[in-house]
């Protein structure tokens, strides 16, 4: 199953996915991270910019991830309850 | 209302300073998270699923319109235009950002407010009574004794790092609108046969993983004293509460492994040490505080009588407006449960709103309520009509209070790291399934409260109906829980029997009340007699027969 790398930003809390260069906030933009992860992750960590950084499970392809708890569903969606703060990365029926 | 004196806010700006600072110095990479994380837990400050939340403290739920303002103003500038009132009388933003907390919290502090002690294995904010000072069976309000607690519990040198976090309620009439016995310290205001004042006191209520209903540790304690022996009570916790298993931290587990005698044995002994040293304020203190909660400015002369000619009105009235001591006042409640909302959401539009209408027709007074409401507690008869009128233009009128409708739920995992499901959806959809007034109506009183994880934020444990979101292998589901009252009948809910999905749940409230409807004894038979009356298992046929 392939994973992503998510995160939060430091200064401003907003949920970020790393593109394999950078850290979007799109997780159509978010890359399967292979065996490298957990050596990725704890430089992030030793970075200390990216708040509660995790390798989290995804179904699908690249552009087209879908997490698969529905924790990081609602994450990637925003609040199921509010449209209008939807963020855009998941449709809310996705949830 | 109860203002800063000089020591107040010194005590305010100073944490606030250094809160700034530490906040500058994560920012700049000076310190780790693992080092910031505790600091600004104890400065209220979350990381939960989509951004940083920040808790609001809100001592015993009272608010001026200035401090309401002030609130909508932080709504508005530094999150996404709404606040979030919660099951602790506190209010919660959900979109904070790290790079604009500083000018928030100076911000705040303009106001008398500040957010710390909102988290952290301390002392939480004080609740109380909302109806405090105005309810017509108060022995005398419970506030000014709240507020002295607020002041010895604020940055308690001793009490900064207890076991786990720690809850007091505190009251003052026979009716419990504060849930008393699910507190950590339940305080009674009461007077003994002489009629001196003082405080039933119950300890190690609570709810979350292990439910408990808070044991009378002293009958009566004499006012001048309830101080020395709250700290009496909370050495004995901090020194034997156990810190080798968070799940056992609480005080409820302390209480029952020690027995209520063998704890009480050893609060006496404790405070026997105590007393003797003047912990306790002065006379002169609690007169000073109690003056600030003084009287408001009644009109004397104003009419006891109602116009309810307007049905609608008429409606609001007698759902949500209550008796008030003072003849010629009532007590209004703003349900913050209109149809389609989030339990206890407020728009920084309509906070700005409530703030002119309590400065204009109450007195300048706002309380919120743990059932995630705001109540306008002083408000002549003859304005009512005219603030109805106001609220109703807002959303802010809908009359289901207690009803079917005004239902609790916590943000659950439409925010909440912790949750293992949605709450707010399924609040929802059981408001939409009972919309029709004239149902709720029928249904009466029926407090159905839902959490989405065992913590219980959303009070399952106290509900009349309670339901529990908690993850199925990856999946969303609903236990269902029957019997809890957080009322002065307090009781603990049960699981009925295996859980749900999220539709299940709703249909299975559904078929509850239609039993309960078919079963009653009398139209005016609460949901929760019902069930005590019949027992979990016609109830129990009924959702899975």
């Amino acid at each position: 199953m392939p994973r992503v790398l998510t995160g939060n930003r430091l200064e401003t809390g907003d949920v970020l996915w790393w593109n394999g260069s950078d850290w979007s906030p799109r997780l159509s933009d978010a890359v399967a991270i292979g065996d490298e992860g957990e050596a990725l992750l704890a430089r992030l960590i030793a970075a200390e910019r990216i708040n509660d950084p995790a390798l989290i499970d995804v179904t699908g392809a690249p552009g087209a991830f879908i997490p698969t708890t529905t924790r990081e569903r609602v994450r990637a969606s925003g609040p199921s309850v509010r449209a209008d703060l939807a963020r855009g990365s998941l449709s809310v029926e996705a949830i | 209302m109860y203002r800063y004196d000089e020591y107040d806010q010194a005590i305010v700006d100073a944490r606030v300073a250094e809160f700034k600072d530490q906040v500058s110095r994560r920012l700049r990479n000076e310190i780790t998270e693992d080092q910031f994380k505790p600091l600004r837990l104890m400065n209220g400050l979350y990381l939960q699923l989509h951004a940083y939340m920040l808790r609001v403290a809100i001592p015993y739920g009272t608010l001026s319109g200035t401090q309401m303002r002030m609130l909508a103003h932080i709504a508005r500038k530094y999150d996404r235009d709404y606040g979030h009132f919660t099951t602790r009388q506190n209010i919660q933003y959900n979109w904070i950002k790290l790079e604009q907390f500083a000018d928030l919290l100076d911000d705040l502090s303009k106001v008398e407010m500040h957010a710390f002690q909102t988290s952290g294995n301390c002392i939480r904010n004080i609740s109380s009574d909302q109806f405090a000072g105005a309810a017509a069976d108060e022995i005398a309000d419970p506030r000014p004794y709240a507020e002295l607690l607020r002041q010895w519990s604020t940055l308690h040198p001793e009490f900064s790092f207890l076991p786990r976090k720690f809850k007091i309620a505190v009251i003052a009439s026979d009716t419990d609108r504060a849930a008393i016995q699910l507190h950590d310290i339940g305080l009674q205001l009461r007077r003994d046969a002489t009629g001196a004042l003082g405080f039933r006191v119950y300890v190690g209520g609570g709810m979350g993983r292990t439910p408990v209903i808070g044991k009378v540790v002293r009958d009566f304690i004499p006012v001048g004293q309830y101080l020395s022996y709250c700290e009496a009570i909370l050495r004995v916790y901090n020194r034997y509460g156990r810190r080798d298993n968070i799940y056992k931290a609480r005080i409820k587990i302390l209480v029952t492994e020690l027995g209520i005698e063998e704890f009480a044995r050893q609060v006496e002994a404790e405070w026997a040490g105590l007393a003797p040293l003047g912990l306790d304020a002065p006379p002169a203190e609690y007169e000073r505080i109690i003056a600030q909660f003084g009287e408001p400015d009644y009109d004397r002369n104003a009419p006891d009588t109602l116009d309810l000619s307007d049905p609608d009105f008429a409606l609001w009235v007698k759902q949500n407006v209550a008796a008030h001591k003072q003849p010629g006042y009532a007590i209004a409640t703003i349900s913050l449960k209109p149809r389609g909302g989030i339990p206890g959401d407020a728009s920084s539009a309509q906070m700005d709103l409530i703030a002119d209408l309590a400065e204009r027709y109450a007195h300048d007074e706002i309380r919120v309520t743990h059932s995630q409401n705001l109540v306008l507690a002083h408000v002549r008869k003859a304005d009512l009509y005219a603030l109805w009128t106001a609220l109703a233009d807002a959303d802010l009128a809908t009359p289901n209070l207690d009803l079917v409708s005004d239902i609790i739920a916590c943000p659950g995992m439409d925010y909440c790291t912790l949750a293992n499901a949605r709450s707010i959806p399924i609040a929802q959809k059981i408001a939409a399934k009972f919309e029709a007034l004239d149902t709720q109506r029928d249904i009466g009183e029926l407090k159905i409260k839902v959490s989405g994880c065992i913590n219980g934020c959303g009070h399952h444990h106290a509900g009349h109906i309670g339901i529990l979101g908690v993850d199925k292998k990856g999946e969303e589901a609903y236990q269902l829980l029957l019997g809890g009252s957080g009322a002065e009948d307090t009781s603990l809910a049960k699981i009925l029997g295996p859980g749900f999905d999220e539709n299940g749940i709703v249909d299975a409230v559904d078929k509850l009340i239609g039993f309960y409807r078919s079963a009653r004894s009398a139209p005016d038979e609460r949901f929760l007699d019902t069930y005590r009356r019949l027992g979990p298992a016609p109830f129990k046929e009924a959702v899975y027969g």
